[in-house]
């Protein structure tokens, strides 16, 4: 037995789920949400990539480099607006960012 | 169980515990930490593939980039007075469904999907050509819109970054060139005609 691309599919979504649950867990804190997209991010390109090398195709390695391009865009404007929130609010909880509400 | 099964195991198993641990330790510096220690492993298990470039750019760009710069935002930050929130009660259905959804959907593509899944086995690379070669000849002709609009997006990230982070110091006196360029002689020195006194007139 060797290690197919069913063990590659398997091992994805099980590091995707985790960060879809970390997403749930940590919905007060926004680090922890931003570090939660990065782990499913990083479920999404291993899959990718392990899909290009088992089909032999080139093509799903420049897709997995453009979620690599947008996973850096979305952190460091994620971080950016962190930075806001909390020069505004002196906390980054998650909670207090209800000034629209009526 | 030959070498590369041992270390698929082995890889997969730290990046599953790492992930794990990101999500739920309470400190966030070694949730950033854990997270580093992930994507080294993600990236040992692309080498084991033959993926060798998107290994090094996980390696250079999420670690190197992606992972320091929240390391620098959870170390600037005060984070101790952000708790975990306390409706995990009343969130956990909807998590739970959305994880039994995916994992479903996950299982029957595993079990009852295309058969060759488990007996497809990874291909070689073609003679005389490696894996950035391979890639470097598609990234520059087929996918060159692609390419384009990627380098688009992260500059356009890199500009909103800095435009959303700047902070204007209203003590500091900056140069406007503007008015400096605009500005006439007429505006500076006037000229006035002045009638010369003498003392016998006075």
């Amino acid at each position: 037995m060797t290690i197919t691309l069913w063990h590659f599919i398997a091992l994805c979504v099980l590091v995707f789920s985790i960060g879809v649950v970390g997403l749930f867990l940590n919905r007060r804190n926004l680090i922890m949400i931003l570090l939660s997209l990065e782990v499913i991010l990083l479920g999404v390109s291993i899959l990718l990539v392990a899909a290009a090398r088992y089909q032999g195709q080139v093509a799903g390695e420049i897709f997995a480099l453009v979620v690599l391009a947008v996973a850096a865009a979305e952190a460091a404007l994620g971080l950016a607006l962190l930075m806001l929130i909390y020069r505004k609010f002196n906390k980054i909880a998650a909670t207090t960012l209800r000034e629209m509400r009526g | 169980m030959g070498m590369m099964d041992f270390l698929f195991y082995l890889f997969s198993l730290i990046v599953v515990l790492a992930c794990a641990g990101v999500i739920s330790v309470r400190n966030q510096v070694y949730s950033v930490l854990l997270l580093i220690l992930a994507f080294f492993n993600a990236a040992g298990l692309l080498i084991l593939i033959g993926a060798e470039f998107m290994a090094m750019m996980f390696v250079i760009v999420y670690v190197g980039a992606v992972a320091v710069l929240f390391l620098f935002v959870v170390m600037m930050l005060e984070t101790s007075e952000t708790p975990r929130g306390n409706g995990l009660k009343q969130y956990m259905p909807a998590a739970l469904a959305v994880l039994g959804l995916v994992s479903l959907e996950a299982m029957l593509y595993l079990f009852a999907g295309p058969s060759d899944f488990q007996t497809i086995q990874l291909p070689a690379h073609p003679e005389n050509l490696s894996n950035v070669q391979s890639i470097a000849a598609v990234l520059y002709s087929d996918y060159f819109y692609i390419f384009q609009l990627v380098g688009l997006v992260l500059l356009l990230a890199m500009i909103a970054a800095i435009t959303l982070t700047q902070q204007h110091c209203k003590e500091v006196r900056r140069q406007n060139v503007d008015v400096q360029v605009a500005c006439r002689a007429e505006d500076r020195v006037r000229l006035v005609k002045v009638k010369p006194k003498t003392e016998r007139e006075s």
